[in-house]
């Protein structure tokens, strides 16, 4: 396992990126981690501010026509190796926006790679937790 | 010579919303002008109900917000029962009117802690989300999610509130005002708040008359307007309690309303408790006759309105929405213009659009590189940070 | 209560009115002649205090309906609807905006998505859609778009 993996699974810092059409609810819920019920600080992920200190990328929502050059360009800048998780329905799936005329014909999988999917509408904290704790394990094993 | 600099906020940023780019034009510390570009989170909607049915709508109007995820369904419920004059069982108005007012709670306890956040007083977010949590736990407990409840039908609502949940929300009540006291006292007996907020980012009853403002953004200003009031829908007419003003018409006036909002809101869960009557939650209805309605909610940020237009399918011909926000956002030209820069993260923020748009900031040069920044979001959020320290030592806290 | 503020924006108004509806106590449909948006608005939202709440675009496939709704806060929260019906050729009325600023952004808003022009307005830049990434003349809240 190299150095750099090895950091990474160890303090896994984590940038939100919400990727347009979402309804902000998974976006408060990742905020939520941070606070006292859930408190992810105590495993050493910390929500950073820009994307050049991240470890990993939560993207939520669908990517619309006017942010998927912006979604792709911050995957540019993002230092590898980085984990990419898609965090909720509309992120996996394209969901319910599926069919909307401003959604992205390239969903977020086929803009930028995805690492894991944490599905839910939105997905509980606990669930979230759940899924970047088997990212970080997959990296492990390899 | 010609000192201005724009600083771009945006353009979309992860917690709002409705991501936006502000544009503020500033000359050394003071923002002259500003513009808003907004249209990143734009998902068609209002073009996306009219294909699908009319008991399919609740479900997509309810992802419009996450924090609002009844206020869209309930307008939009009552728009259509307007529109093919449907009856509604009176258990079902009181069972409404308890799930949006939890939202309520929740919502301005989010709002009260992301505002501490930017003033950097993380011990305000971190309480007031440690004290949401109990709120979602009793949404979770009665409609089965934490958010997006899906509690909204035409003609009543889904689930009924069960014997048992009514006692245990009754039991936690006494919780939930004893931590509404301690975030009243954390934010309205602070001097440091007080001298932080006050007199920031004035609004007057004629700017708001002038550019539509609605909610608390409204009532700080002193418009005594709240549409549970002033065309009571639910089980608002049925129950006592009081519409919560402010004269000031600045942020901490904002925080006022929002605060004292949050025992209306425990009053109004309490009232409706105890008064919910036995009987049905839905009267079933199988057809909407063509017409037309209008319904309209005092969501957490102000009045959510959906017109509904039926020409006798089985799905709207045409579904207007308008959020708070959308009559709220165009305010900031009344706010932020005269504001120095330190004071218009708060005063963006007081409206209770999204706040995480600060880390997504950056000053860039208006002369010389253009991209060259010289200051970033982080700078912004740190300099508001440095001030309410600066404050807090010259109290002595 | 509702039929008595129905009369005085009958007499206020006068010729400018085609006709009334009255939905229910708390709802008023009034159509009127498209020209005058101006002065209606101007009666109802400076002289009598009414809240410009929004304005909605309906295409009923024959013409546009532009809906610009008031809220009588202060007289019982009457919602009156101003009406205005235009051809489905050239979809065009006076602006409100410079009357009320709250009528800004939603005039922006139903230009861009339902194609629906509004002279003399004084900033009618798109609100929502990019033109990187949407073509001028495609108005997606008319029936007769697709999008596939």
């Amino acid at each position: 396992m190299s150095l750099k993996i090895k950091a990474l699974t160890k303090s896994p810092w984590v940038y939100h990126l919400c990727a347009g059409g979402s309804c902000n609810n998974c976006d408060i819920e990742i905020l939520d981690l941070l606070t006292p019920r859930f408190d992810v600080e105590r495993f050493g992920a910390v929500l950073v501010g820009s994307i050049r200190h991240a470890d990993a990328l939560l993207v939520t929502g669908i990517v619309t026509k006017k942010t998927a050059p912006l979604v792709k360009k911050l995957w540019e800048q993002a230092p590898k190796p980085c984990l990419v998780f898609a965090i909720g329905g509309c992120a996996c799936s394209q969901g319910l926006f599926k069919d909307c005329y401003t959604a992205n014909p390239v969903p977020l999988d086929e803009l930028i790679p995805v690492h894991a999917y944490v599905p839910g509408c939105p997905p509980k904290p606990e669930t979230m937790i759940a899924g970047i704790v088997k990212a970080l394990g997959s990296l492990v094993a390899k | 010579m010609n000192d201005r600099r724009i600083i771009p906020i945006g353009p979309y940023h992860p917690l709002q919303e409705e991501p936006e780019l502000f544009r503020l034009e500033v000359d050394g510390e003071t923002v002259v002008d500003l513009d808003v570009e907004v249209g990143w989170n734009h998902r068609g909607i209002e073009k996306l109900c009219e294909t699908k049915t009319y008991d399919q709508v609740p479900f997509v109007v309810e992802r419009i917000c996450g924090i609002c995820s009844t206020s869209h369904p309930l307008a939009y419920v009552q728009a259509v029962e307007e529109a093919g004059d449907i009856e509604v069982p009176e258990r079902a108005l009181y069972i409404r009117t308890i799930i949006a007012e939890l939202e309520r709670i929740h919502s301005h306890l989010l709002w009260v802690g992301l505002a501490g956040h930017f003033l950097g007083y993380n011990t305000v977010w971190m309480w007031s989300w440690k004290y949401r949590e109990p709120v979602l736990d009793i949404c979770e407990t009665v409609t089965g999610n934490r958010n997006h409840y899906a509690m909204m039908k035409v003609g009543g609502v889904r689930r009924d509130i069960l014997p048992e949940h009514v006692d245990y929300i009754l039991e936690r009540i006494p919780e939930l005002v004893k931590f509404t006291d301690l975030i009243k006292g954390a934010v309205l007996d602070d001097p440091v708040l007080h001298a932080r907020l006050k007199g920031v980012g004035v609004m007057t009853t004629e700017d708001m008359h002038e550019y539509g403002g609605v909610g608390p953004t409204s009532r700080a200003s002193g418009v005594p307007g709240d549409v549970r009031r002033d065309d009571p829908y639910a089980a608002y007419g049925l129950v006592d309690w009081d519409v919560i003003t402010a004269p000031w018409g600045d942020v901490f006036a904002k925080a006022v309303v929002r605060v004292l909002e949050m025992y209306e809101s425990i009053r109004i869960v309490k009232e409706c408790l105890t008064k919910m009557p036995e009987g049905e939650i839905d009267s079933n209805p199988k057809t909407v006759p063509a017409g037309e309605g209008i319904g309209h909610h005092e969501a957490p940020r102000g009045e959510v309105f959906h017109y509904v237009r039926s020409d006798g399918t089985n799905r709207p011909i045409r579904h207007k929405i308008r959020a708070p926000t959308y009559m709220n956002l165009p305010t900031y030209k009344a706010s932020v213009v005269g504001a120095s820069i330190t004071d218009a993260t708060i005063i963006l923020a007081a409206i209770d659009p999204c706040y995480c748009c600060t880390e997504r900031m950056a000053v860039y040069k208006h002369k010389g590189d253009p991209r060259e920044p010289i200051m970033t979001g982080e700078d912004l959020v740190r300099l508001s940070q440095e001030k309410t320290a600066r404050l807090r030592k010259e109290f002595g806290l | 209560m509702t039929e008595k503020i129905v009369q005085e924006i009958q007499q206020a108004l006068g010729k400018k009115i085609k006709s009334v509806v009255i939905k229910n106590s708390q709802r008023v449909y009034i159509d009127i002649d498209p020209k005058a948006i101006r002065e209606v608005g101007r009666y109802l939202w400076k002289d009598r205090g009414a809240r410009y709440a929004i304005a909605t675009t309906v295409d009923n496939r024959t013409s546009f309906e532009v809906i610009h709704h008031f809220s009588l806060d202060r007289e019982g929260g009457v919602m009156v609807s101003i009406r205005s019906v235009l051809s489905r050729e050239k979809p065009s009325m006076p602006s409100l905006a410079t009357v009320i600023k709250a009528a800004s952004w939603i005039e922006r808003e139903m230009n861009e998505l339902m194609g629906v022009e509004f002279e003399g307005h004084p900033d009618m830049r798109r609100l929502i859609l990019s033109s990187e990434h949407w073509p001028e003349g495609v108005y997606p809240l008319r029936k007769d778009f697709s999008h596939r």
